[in-house]
């Protein structure tokens, strides 16, 4: 039911890498205190994780919003970042263009995009260069 | 095998001192670049990686793992320490390297798991 529906909202900073993560966690807790099914959580835990690593490594930071509703768990990041001109070579495992900072981080190995479709049931990119991206994850909890 | 047999085989310290050693660790994945982890979904596992900051923290915790070794006498600062606590995560740190401490977890009965 709509109206029984649980909505969150995270900044992610674009500033700070050591942060990207928290708002994972976050979610994770809260979705473990509803009971929701470990294997759920695991899925759009890890999604959302590498959707904020995304957003503050490739974007300057960006918003996430979380709609838990009966059957699911929706999340939507969206950014004002660059921008993906190709996005179906930035789908492709192993494609990356983060900085060797990054890499030497742990991340910017080109599995991220990948890894999130990958654990949701439903995901969608909508992109344009100078504009932003927005990604749409959807996880079945029932 | 449990968390207290891998800090005896891999000669270890560990960081948490409060930490359950007795948990059992059923699969490793020994890794620098994190979406790799993020890529197989593995039951109790332990992580073993040279990378030392908080996102590995993290990375472990999105994947429900019990146990953290940083290889190569890597010690983690106390925000990283205070992390894994909160998430009840042991960490250990040992002077091995990669390629050795893997090798002798594996020689212990440890493997991959999926992936
Ligand atoms: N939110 C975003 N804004 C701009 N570019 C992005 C965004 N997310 C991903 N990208 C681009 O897509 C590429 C692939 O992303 P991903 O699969 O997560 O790999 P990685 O983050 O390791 O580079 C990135 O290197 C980057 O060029
Ligand atoms: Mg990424």
């Amino acid at each position: 039911m709509a109206d029984d529906s649980i909505r969150l909202h995270y900044t992610v900073p674009g500033d700070d890498f050591t942060r990207a993560g928290e708002a994972s966690a976050d979610l994770k807790s809260r979705m473990k205190k509803l009971g929701l099914p470990p294997g759920a959580i695991r899925k759009v835990s890890i999604a959302l994780y590498e959707g904020e690593i995304n957003l503050a490594i490739h974007a300057h930071g960006g918003d996430i919003d979380v709609e838990i509703t009966d059957d699911e768990v929706r999340m939507v990041l969206s950014d004002q970042g660059p921008g993906i001109a190709d996005i179906s070579l930035a789908m492709s495992e192993g494609w990356s263009t983060a900085p060797d900072e990054v890499r030497s981080l742990g991340f910017g190995a080109g599995m991220g995009l990948p890894n999130m479709k990958k654990y949701s049931d439903e995901f969608d990119i909508q992109s344009a260069v100078g504009v932003g991206t927005t990604v749409t994850m959807a996880v079945k909890t029932a | 095998m449990t968390i207290s047999q891998i800090i005896e085989t891999l000669d270890a310290e560990l960081l948490t001192p409060d930490a359950d050693v007795a948990r059992e660790v059923h699969a490793a994945c020994g890794s620098d670049m994190m979406s790799d982890v993020l890529a197989y979904v593995k039951d109790q596992a332990v992580l073993l990686t040279g990378l030392n900051n908080p996102q590995v923290v993290r990375t472990a915790d999105m994947m429900d793992m019990v146990c953290i070794v940083f290889v190569r006498g890597k010690r983690p600062d106390e925000m990283i320490l205070r992390l894994a606590e909160a998430r009840d995560i042991a960490v250990m740190t040992s002077k091995m390297t990669m390629f050795t401490a893997c090798g002798l977890l594996y020689e212990q009965g440890l493997r991959g798991g999926v992936g």
